[in-house]
């Protein structure tokens, strides 16, 4: 699916990345705990959240995440928008809770970038 | 950049504690630098992570911190020391989930008790020591297979 589709799928306000709506993803992971963020999201998926500071940005660019959609109305800061921009991350909003962000994501075909956590976290 | 087989590359970085301001940058300082010497893209994954997690527990909890990256064929040698409050009692701030966060560093999304055992799972060999009202000292080496 393509970032086009995610808009319109969550009706959602493009804040940064205008140029990048035909980048193409698969899966998602979805956590306002960055820490939890860095322990399990995998690159190029999306990472939906309700966090708006600049370290949602500083996250995602660590870990190669496709783009960031922000939930429940929430606008990201300003300072927050420079550094996606500076950095090229996308940053989505959408007013849609996290559940049903994720639930529409899903019924259209995104998946868990992991299902469920095992005991012995993979290191990829 | 290649390297010969004896050759190492070394790097510090000085990072301000108490502060978010400029958190992440010398991680993604590393991520770059790890990406130009065409390392593997999950050994730079790893190294980034880790590198991340130890400038955000200096930004969080230290007054300040060093953080220096060492690069061989062999290995990533990650080294975090800081001056500050330093760790009471380490095997309970291994555990997930366990944190002694305040508002701030919460609302930053972090302190979710996370960081130490993110790095320990990140890293090959992770080697931690702590003096509660002086500093912190960690240690994480990151293997790197050879592929040749």
């Amino acid at each position: 699916m393509t970032l086009k589709e995610v808009r319109d799928i969550l009706d959602a306000e493009v804040y940064v990345g205008h140029d990048q709506l035909d980048k193409e993803v698969k899966t998602a992971f979805g956590a306002d705990l960055m820490s939890d963020v860095l322990a399990f999201a995998k690159p190029g998926s999306l990472l939906l959240t309700g966090l708006t500071n600049p370290q949602v940005v500083r996250t995602s660019d660590i870990l190669d995440i496709a783009a960031i959609i922000i939930v429940r109305g929430k606008q990201p800061l300003p300072e927050t928008i420079i550094l996606a921009e500076e950095l090229k991350i996308p940053i989505l909003g959408t007013k849609y809770i996290l559940f049903e962000t994720a639930g529409r994501l899903y019924s259209h075909g995104i998946v868990g970038c992991i299902e469920r956590v095992s005991e012995k976290r993979d290191l990829s | 950049m290649t390297f010969h087989s004896d050759s190492v590359y070394k790097k510090s970085f000085h990072i301000e504690g108490k502060t978010f301001q400029n958190a992440g940058y010398v991680s993604k300082e590393v991520k770059t630098l790890l990406q130009n010497m065409k390392l593997p893209q999950d050994i730079v994954r790893r190294a980034a992570i880790i590198t991340y997690e130890a400038e955000i527990n200096i930004c969080s909890y230290a007054i300040r911190g060093d953080i220096t990256i060492e690069i061989s064929h062999k290995e990533i040698i990650i080294e975090s020391i800081d001056e500050g409050q330093g760790i009471d009692n380490i095997e309970l701030a291994m555990r997930e989930g366990y944190s002694t966060a305040d508002e701030e560093i919460i609302r930053m999304g972090f302190g979710a008790g996370m960081g130490l055992s993110n790095l320990k799972h990140f890293s090959d060999s992770f080697y931690i020591t702590s003096q509660a009202g002086k500093g912190t000292y960690i240690k994480m080496v990151i293997k790197i297979k050879n592929t040749d």
